[in-house]
């Protein structure tokens, strides 16, 4: 069996060291410790003794080559000796370093301590496709390119998307439309979105109409995405529920007498303005509780009754349209609706909602009466059964008791999810807030 | 161009400066007769005498207190302290003095000194002659600190530290004197302290480095080019101050960042790094900030395989940046 023979390290700070003579050749006898070689370095100059008894077999370096500490420099065939060859002192070069760990009992603490501090840290937990984790070089650009990121195929750990499979996308041209609407991306309605500067992104085919060409002169406007996750909604809630619709003319005279009579005082106690809008919510929360079917939702192979009473309200901006929600409006009193009104449309305006204040609604109330409609045909709030407008009150003559009088009218229009609601449960829903709202008067309590 | 080691390189430093200024000296443990323990100060006490190569007492503080005092008597000293390890008697003249020179006197005084220490482990030096001490001053200001990781880059900043006109550490590692050989002009020239330095392009992923650890992230960076996967290295070079738009440009190439020290983990550099990083690259990253360390223990251990376990080395740098690409 041939030992190998390697340079050895013969100094603090030493790397290298060149073979300045042989003292042996190939066919002699050596015993252990005779030495082999003069090695020169540049610190000192020292014989490398031999670490066997045998004979050479052969020389692998040549007389004045440098070589690194921990090459080989010659075989030794053994010859007989009790002793197995030990591989010389050249520690950096060890491969059984790893597992001397027992030798020395107190080093078994400080190794102990050392482990976790040395040890590759775990794997990441692979990501379950269905919560995919997102970087924020990801999240950029996707949101920056209009990327889709649950049509990506991540080749990352766990199948992670990472910032090369996104750049390759765009690099690429981008994603391919669907053919189905795309989700609801509610998390792009937030105060940031507002604010963040979107690239036009792509339009999903559904929403796409037919090519359209343009002339000079005409203006073109890019999709900002708060436009286009309302286009989205929109098409996804005409398409998956069949909307009816229906009238009712209410007589609010009492309502508009006892609003005028109120509102100084109410302004001056509460600081904020008492409009019309709350008493209609107040109107139709009550008429939910006692028709709670129109509090509803569709769920495929059932129908969900909602317990909470959460209305949505439509709040108008410049260039968007928000939708928050006041959370549990059957607990609260005129006063109470009255507040949640203003302070939604405000922090709306300032583009300061909340997620929190923008989901979970079961019924919408529309006030299109505020730009002077008289009637409209609302598109329901998915996942909604029912959305209620109220148009603009206003004086018209009206036949009572077979004499014309003139009386504040205002129309309210439902539009119903037909899969959940028909006509009749409708037409009594809207009747029930009808005489609600025509027995307000000097009586109603605000509070 | 010659090639020439690491230390020559600080030795032909220190001589062409000494050529150039008869207010450059040097002093410290040895530095005279003897021409350094690595022998660093091979040849100088021959050319420029005992006046301007001083052999000192065993006594930190008063190395660089002495050296302070040259300083501000208008001369540049190079002041060595023998190990990295034992400049914590001098630490008080360090920072309370020459740091502050220049800020308490308004600009009346300055300390132009240079202070040099092999630092670093891997030589069976164990606990008093391995360590990295850069993090105790990398948060002094008045001071600057530098850790070249070339040849060339040790020449070049030792010169710009001795030109300094405020106080420069200049850490060697001592594994780099002899292991590390390159390209060295024998021509005047200086490296601007401040600076990083991109030592290999790179796409896939960034790892930022100094001192010999550096060499290790090349050698890796090397063998998983052989996989298809791209490694832009950085050389911080130095580390106090941080060159943070380096920092910042190179962690944005790529999104994905292993930093790389010997010094152990918490409280080194590479936390200063890691932080710069994440104030100013958050939507670039792809991937959390990593960082390979010393673990934190108090000491290098003297047993052999004890101190290969401390001790980073090109494989574990190989698979700290293959998990890293493969994120």
């Amino acid at each position: 069996m041939a030992t190998k023979v390697l340079m050895p390290q013969l100094g603090e700070s030493v790397t290298e060291g060149t073979i300045s003579k042989w003292l042996v050749k190939v066919g002699d006898m050596v015993n252990k410790y005779d030495p082999l070689a003069e090695v020169s370095t540049d610190k000192v100059n020292a014989e490398v003794p031999s670490t066997v008894a045998g004979r050479v077999s052969e020389i692998v370096v040549a007389e004045g080559e440098t070589v690194a500490i921990g090459t080989l420099i010659l075989y030794i065939e053994e010859t007989g000796t009790a002793n197995g060859g030990e591989p010389p002192s050249s520690a950096s070069q060890q491969p059984t370093a790893a597992g001397t760990k027992q030798e020395s009992p107190p080093a078994a603490a400080p190794i102990a301590a050392a482990q976790p501090g040395v040890q590759a840290a775990p794997a990441p937990a692979t990501q379950e496709r269905g919560k995919p984790r997102y970087s924020p070089a990801v999240m950029q650009l996707a949101q920056q390119h209009g990327i889709d990121l649950s049509r990506v195929n991540g080749s990352g750990l766990g199948g992670r998307v990472t910032r090369k499979d996104v750049q390759a996308i765009i690099d690429a041209g981008g994603q391919q439309p669907v053919s189905t609407p795309t989700p609801t991306q509610a998390p792009e309605i937030s105060a940031a979105a507002v604010s963040r500067e979107a690239a036009p992104p792509t339009v999903s085919a559904a929403a796409s109409t037919a090519e359209v060409s343009t002339a000079p002169g005409d203006q073109i406007i890019p999709v900002s995405s708060i436009r286009r996750t309302i286009a989205n909604r929109m098409v996804q809630s005409k398409h998956e529920a069949p909307h009816a619709w229906t009238m009712v003319e209410v007589d609010v005279t009492k309502l508009v007498n006892f609003r005028n009579q109120a509102k100084d005082e109410f302004k001056r106690k509460e600081g904020l303005n008492l409009t019309f809008l709350p008493f209609f919510i107040k109107a139709v929360v009550e008429s939910l509780k006692e028709y709670p079917m129109m509090n509803s939702t569709w769920a495929g192979d059932k129908i969900i009754v909602k317990k909470n009473i959460n209305i949505s309200i439509a709040v108008a901006t410049e260039d968007a349209l928000f939708v928050p929600v006041i959370k549990d409006a059957d607990q609260k009193s005129i006063l109470g609706i009255a507040k949640s009104v203003e302070d939604l449309a405000t922090r709306s305006r300032a583009g300061k909602l909340t997620m929190d204040d923008m989901s979970g609604g079961t019924f919408t109330v529309n006030n299109t009466g505020s730009f002077g409609s008289v009637q409209s045909m609302p598109i329901i709030n998915s996942p909604q059964a029912a959305i209620l407008s109220v148009e603009a009150i206003v004086k018209r003559p009206v036949v009572i008791d077979d004499m014309i009088a003139i009386r504040s009218m205002v129309n309210l229009c439902l539009s119903l999810d037909h899969r959940v609601l028909d006509g009749l449960i409708c037409g009594r829903f809207l009747q029930s807030v009808k005489q609600r709202l025509e027995s307000i008067g000097p009586d109603t309590k605000l509070y | 161009m010659a090639v020439i080691s690491y230390i020559d390189a600080i030795t032909m430093a220190m001589r062409e400066e000494m050529r150039r200024d008869s207010n450059v000296f040097v002093l410290g443990e040895d530095v005279g007769v003897r021409g350094g323990v690595f022998r660093a100060t091979v040849g100088l006490i021959e050319e420029f005498g005992e006046a301007r190569v001083i052999d000192t007492p065993l006594a930190e503080s008063a190395i660089v207190g002495v050296g302070i005092g040259a300083a501000a008597y208008g001369m540049r000293p190079i002041a060595e302290i023998q190990f990295a390890d034992f400049i914590m008697p001098a630490v008080n003249q360090i920072v309370s003095e020459a740091a502050k020179m220049r800020y308490r006197s308004n600009n009346d005084w300055d300390c132009p000194i240079t202070i040099r220490a092999p630092y670093g482990g891997g030589v069976h030096g164990a606990l008093y002659h391995s360590q990295s001490v850069e993090a105790m001053f990398t948060n002094v200001p008045g001071l600057k600190v530098v850790a070249p990781s070339t040849p060339y880059d040790a020449k070049g900043l030792l010169k710009a530290a001795i030109r300094d006109n405020d106080p420069v550490l200049f850490f060697e590692h001592k594994r780099c004197y002899r292991l590390i050989k390159g390209e060295v002009p024998e021509t005047d020239y200086t490296v601007p302290i401040g600076k990083a330095d991109v030592k290999r392009e790179g796409s896939d992923i960034t790892v930022i480095s100094y001192g010999m650890t550096l060499h290790f992230c090349l050698q890796a960076a090397e063998k998983l080019a052989q996989e298809g996967i791209s490694a832009h290295v950085l050389d911080l070079r130095t580390l106090y101050p941080l060159d943070k738009e380096a920092i910042a440009e190179a962690a944005s190439k790529t999104g994905k960042v292993l930093i790389v020290h010997e010094d152990n983990k918490e409280g080194g550099v590479g936390g200063e790094v890691a932080a710069i990083i994440a104030e100013e690259c958050l939507f670039d990253l792809d991937a959390p900030i990593k960082r390979l360390c010393g673990p934190d223990v108090p000491a290098m251990p003297y047993s052999p395989p004890m101190e290969k376990f401390f001790m980073l080395n090109p494989d574990k740098v190989y698979e700290a940046m293959k998990e890293l690409a493969q994120f």
